[in-house]
């Protein structure tokens, strides 16, 4: 199971965090400042994971942000590196070529796509396809809600004139 | 919109990200926040906001709370915003939510409701917001009220939202077993969906149950390998392919489930082979995924009932896995390695030289996991060596997590394989002295036993031995300062039960340095309450011998203190003391029995020596004591409280704050001794009879199953080692010497003391331990069998022509072990034999280094047999895999990050340019748009963020020049 996620970037500045097992707010900037002290000294040619207080943590760094996430003693962190870069295939078709700034600003919508990916900690859809239609679901309903809240506030200001 | 930028947020906003992006250290990142919270303590409480204007807020929060600041006082608007019935701000109040509270907090009972409502809407992306919400925030007290809903929306005619209630469920099971064990049937139902999707999570959840209780689910194995076998064959939709595998995903999961399936079972083992045997097969070996799986694979092999050729391919794997150049792969197969062993250890044996790389290396991690490994396969043969590679690694860690776990592992491994009581004592000091706070104390107390009770069943010489020579370790610890607690515990136990035992050191001199301890660490009760009850035993066998006792002076002072010490516990010793000193030879022979601490005493449970003081009072008109049980007709109070915290306890609450004494009152032990034991902070009792008690008192260590008692059992087998007398040492330690270049021959003949020789290779070996030790030196007293280093040194000329024929043996051998191998071909007799003749040649230490020559002769081999392996560029691979975006500057490099460059142009990942891209982006030169156009679609994207970002003010300054960098570029 996946405890945690974490976006660090290489200047230790936290881009998203998502907790799937309980942490305390200061717990959880405990660990933000434990591990990134770790992962970021970490040189590049060593190994993509930290055993950490019994736990592991997964990280890999694609430009300047390391994508961490932390996982039990018995599972697979092949498996774990390639559900990161599964996510981060996810966010490059959606942002168009994504790079830290997109994340940087819409960090809600880094949210939602990571809520169509992993759920409870565990990796909930493999198909790119699948989850890229269910945001596109959302966003159309976005627009649409969007328009519509335009459209009454303009019957409402015709009517009101 | 005038307001807002191309991101969809307010200019506020942006310029608040902006500012932190542009904070140069923490504490401006933090002023900057808490001014932020500030403003938005004003806003949110604002009436009538606007709804747009409140979604914003929200997200604010959530920025400032994943900053690691308490955003609490607006958690209630986000819970609010849940009940909107606008699907935006609805999904950002969930999202909020789900973020800002964990299970327990009191706000959720506000969202069940709205989420009760929500699972039941037509529309599913609500439904879908509603499930995300359950599996964060349900709890197990509100599972029932959303548990109906959920279950029925498994038959929702949204895969999506299937998906999610299983994956729901599977939380619940998480946080309360019971609650979903009834479904089992809907699982089962769900594993035939049609979705893959829906399949993949249902395996979650049937994970769980099976590793609970896997015999129920034995019926699967048939679905779950044809399931897996579709899977493999590529039967399920395109859309699931990762990197051209065949949806790893559920390949992995799939895999998992059939490991604890097949674990001891040969019937449900054999339906496996075939399919896992496919998968090793048609695994693509040069993509991570593919090696992921193939991890994954090795797993259940180790786990299922063995097969020979199964096993084979895993080991093939592991092979490629250790010689590969990435870390990670190393890493896995190392791992994997130790999980083979356990079913085929003779494995390990190939690998030596790749395991002792990755024990040396400087990547901490792989070094961990190589301890894990060596963990695993030591035996008494090679067990000094691992030991003493542990405690060197554990002392120079700061990492007091690990340090703990490796200290413990040292301690279980000693006291399993020691060779030797003075090792023994000597490792358990090292480990005692640099990680003494760290261990467990009940380490400590094993410790104690250990050396009570001794190793050999009947031999008391070797007792005393073991005893004589950790009192005299002991005293010469004692004097260093700063020494653990947990470690002067032992001291002072075993100084004052063994310290004057052997008649060596005198008893002055002892009391002297327990005088001293108990005054250097004067702030430690424990240590003070063990120190004098060692001065009392001491004196006690002193005065039991017919010896003059003269107490020194400060032992004198150390007894007055304690005696007004406002500890009650060590006041009660210091007088102990003093009436002990005072009475006859015989009386305190009978008090305290010398070396008797492993002795049974019988405990009158009745009391029966209280009947005549019982008799008396009731003669004197004292009401007959009732036992409780029969007492139930009278209101006495007691009764009266235990019905009520009965009670209490079905509901849960308690409101009583003392616990009433069990009614076993009776049944126990004389008090004097059941207070010694019980209530005494110390654990090591005050009376030699106490010690018995804790000792021999079996529930008292086997209560706790983690506890880390010592298998006696197996270490009396051990060492034990009757056969193995001195004389015999010296005997075969000298025929080893001697015969240092015809080993073999004298060798083949000796099968059958084989063993014993063994024994005596460590004993010969033990002066090299301080020394660093070689490569090959390391493998061969790791790993036992190996290091064919002294024939090597006679034959180095057969070696070019060994060395090839390997290549022919074993085409797929590569660098990483061709030293290995090499050796292994040249030597083909079995590794025992070896294993005498390594070791003679390290005890002899010879002036000219017979591995330096080595090493020379086989650098250069070992070129030609590389470009043998013309294909190394596997090796290069999996590090590529890594996608450092340094990395993938690099034209093959890129080809492997994206194996599937057709369908995927929009990924942008063919561009090897996108280092030079970023920096030029940047500057905004005009060579930016000269080299985007390589990036074909993207680039109008990139050039689009850009400018909006410069327009809305946010240009990335020095601190950060990589905003722009594609993160998959």
């Amino acid at each position: 199971m996946i405890h945690f996620v974490l976006l660090i970037s290489r200047q230790g500045k936290v881009r998203l965090t998502k907790w799937y097992s309980p942490y305390t707010q200061k717990e959880r900037s405990k660990v933000i400042r434990e591990l990134s002290g770790v992962i970021l000294t970490r040189g590049p040619k060593l190994c993509n994971f930290v055993e950490w207080r019994g736990y592991k943590v997964v990280y890999k760094r694609y430009a300047s942000l390391y994508f961490c996430m932390c996982i039990d003693q018995e599972d697979n962190e092949l498996e774990i590196l390639e559900i990161i870069h599964h996510y981060v295939e996810i966010l490059d078709r959606y942002f168009g070529s994504v790079c830290e700034l997109d994340l940087i600003f819409n960090f809600h919508k880094a949210y939602y796509i990571l809520d169509e990916i992993l759920i409870a900690g565990e990796l909930q859809e493999s198909s790119k396809k699948t989850v890229a239609r269910l945001i596109a679901a959302q966003d159309s309903l976005v627009e649409t809600a969007k328009e519509q809240a335009s459209s009454i506030s303009n019957i409402i200001a015709q009517a009101t004139k | 919109m005038g307001s807002q930028g191309g991101f969809g947020q307010s200019k506020e906003f942006l310029d608040l990200v902006k500012s932190i992006g542009e904070a140069r250290s923490k504490a401006e990142e933090d002023r900057i926040v808490l001014n932020e919270i500030e403003t938005l303590k004003r806003r949110i409480s604002e009436p009538d906001i606007p709804k747009r204007k409140m979604k914003e807020y929200i997200i604010r929060l959530v920025y400032v709370e994943m900053l690691g600041h308490d955003a609490s006082f607006g958690y209630i608007h986000a819970v609010k915003m849940t009940h909107d019935d606008n699907l935006v701000l609805k999904r950002t109040g969930y999202l909020a939510v789900t973020l800002f509270l964990n299970e327990d907090h009191d706000l959720i009972i506000l969202i069940v409701n709205t989420i009760q409502k929500d699972l039941k809407s037509d529309n599913y992306l609500i439904v879908c917001a509603a499930l995300n919400a359950v599996c964060k925030l349900i709890n197990e007290e509100t599972i029932p009220a959303v548990l109906p809903q959920v279950v029925e929306l498994l038959g929702h005619s949204k895969e999506a939202v299937r998906r999610k209630a299983i994956m729901a469920l599977h939380r619940f099971y998480q946080k309360s077993p019971s609650s979903v064990q009834h479904l089992v049937s809907n699982f089962r139902k769900r594993l035939c969906d049609n979705d893959p999707g829906v399949m993949g999570a249902t395996l979650c959840p049937l994970f769980d149950l099976i590793t609970v209780d896997v015999n129920s689910y034995k019926d699967l194995v048939i679905s779950f390998v044809s399931i897996l076998k579709q899977v493999a064959e590529r039967r399920l939709p395109k859309s699931y392919d990762y990197h051209q595998m065949p949806a790893p995903f559920i390949q992995i999961r799939l895999l998992k489930i059939l490991a604890l399936l097949g674990s001891g079972d040969k019937q449900a083992s054999e339906n496996m082979y075939t399919v896992v045997g496919d998968i090793f097969r048609k695994c693509d070996s040069s993509s991570n995924i593919g090696n992921a799986v193939l991890y994954e694979c090795i797993c259940c092999v180790s786990s299922i009932y063995a097969n020979p050729k199964l096993i084979e391919s895993a080991a093939d794997v592991i092979a490629r896995f250790l010689k590969s150049d990435s870390h990670n792969l190393k890493y896995m197969g190392i791992d994997a390695l130790g999980r083979l062993i356990k079913t085929s250890p003779e494995i390990a044996e190939q690998h030596q030289l790749a395991v002792i790389d990755c024990l040396e290396d400087p990547d901490d991690t792989l070094k961990r996991k190589t301890f894990e490994l060596l963990y695993k396969m030591t035996k008494s043969s090679n067990v000094e060596v691992i030991v003493d590679r542990m405690i060197d690694y554990m002392i120079s860690i700061n990492d007091n997590h690990y340090k703990t776990e490796i200290a413990s592992r040292c301690v279980e491994l000693a006291e399993q394989f020691a060779p030797s009581n003075h090792w023994f004592i000597q490792t358990m000091n090292k480990v005692f002295e640099h990680a003494g706070d760290l261990v467990n104390i009940k380490v400590a107390h094993n410790l104690m036993r250990l050396i009570a009770e001794g190793f050999g069943e009947d031999d008391d010489n070797a007792d005393s031995q073991l005893r004589s020579s950790a009192v005299e370790s002991y005293l010469r610890i004692i004097g260093e300062p700063k020494l653990p607690s947990v470690f002067l515990q032992v001291i002072c136990w075993v100084l004052g039960e063994y310290g004057t035992a052997d008649g060596k050191v005198s008893a002055s001199y002892i009391t002297g340095k327990l005088c001293d301890v108990a005054e250097a660490y004067s702030n430690d009760e424990t240590i003070k309450a063990y120190a004098i009850t060692a001065l009392m035993k001491i004196y006690a066998f002193e005065i039991a011998a017919g010896r003059k006792v003269d107490m020194l002076p400060e032992c004198q002072s150390l007894i007055e203190e304690l005696s007004a010490s406002h500890s009650t516990d060590l006041q009660q010793r210091a007088y102990e003391l003093e009436a002990v000193t005072g009475l006859d030879a015989y009386a305190v022979e009978i008090i305290m029995p010398a070396d008797a601490s492993c002795e049974d005493i019988e405990i009158d449970k009745n009391l029966s020596f209280l009947n005549g003081y019982v008799e008396q009072a009731l003669e004197k008109g004292a009401q007959p004591y009732i036992p409780e049980n029969e007492r139930s007709g009278m209101l006495s109070v007691s009764n009266f409280r235990s019905q009520d915290q009965h009670e209490a306890s079905i509901h849960g609450l308690r409101f009583e704050a003392y616990e009433l004494p069990k009614p076993s009152v009776p049944s126990r032990p004389p008090v004097s001794l059941a207070s010694a034991t019980e209530l005494a902070p110390v654990p090591e009792p005050s009376y030699p009879r106490v010690t018995q008690n804790v000792a021999s008192v079996p529930s008292v260590s086997s209560a706790d199953p983690s506890d880390l008692r010592l298998r006696l059992d197996g270490v009396q087998k051990k060492w034990g080692r009757p056969t193995y007398t001195p004389s015999e040492t010296s005997t075969s330690t000298s025929t080893s010497e001697k015969t240092v270049n015809g080993v073999t021959k004298v060798d083949a003949a000796r099968d059958t003391i084989y063993s014993k020789v063994r024994d005596t290779a460590y004993d010969s070996r033990k002066p090299d331990a301080e020394i660093p030790l070689e490569k090959q030196k390391l493998a061969a007293s790791l790993f036992g069998g190996s290091s064919k280093t002294e024939r090597r040194a006679s034959t180095t000329s057969h070696r070019a022509g060994k060395a090839s024929s390997h290549v022919i043996e074993k085409p797929q051998a590569s660098k990483a072990s061709d030293k290995t191998v090499a050796e292994k071909t040249i030597v083909q007799p079995p590794p025992d034999l070896l294993d005498l003749g390594e070791p003679a040649v390290l005890s002899r230490s010879p002036s000219i280094d017979p591995f330096k020559q080595l090493e020379g002769l086989l650098d250069s081999p070992q070129v030609p047999s590389n470009s043998n392996h013309g294909a190394a560029g596997a090796n290069k691979d999996s590090d590529i895999m890594g996608l450092h975006a340094e990395t993938a500057g690099s034209g093959p490099s890129s080809g492997i990050v994206n194996p599937v460059p057709t369908n995927k142009n929009d990924l942008d990942l063919l561009s090897g340019l996108s280092n030079s891209t970023t920096n030029n982006a940047l500057g905004g030169t005009p060579t930016a748009h000269s080299t985007q156009v390589s990036k074909g679609p993207n680039t109008k994207d990139s050039l689009e963020k850009d400018s909006l970002v410069r327009q809305m003010g946010v240009t990335p300054t020095s601190p950060n020049p990589n905003l722009f960098k594609d993160l998959l570029g």
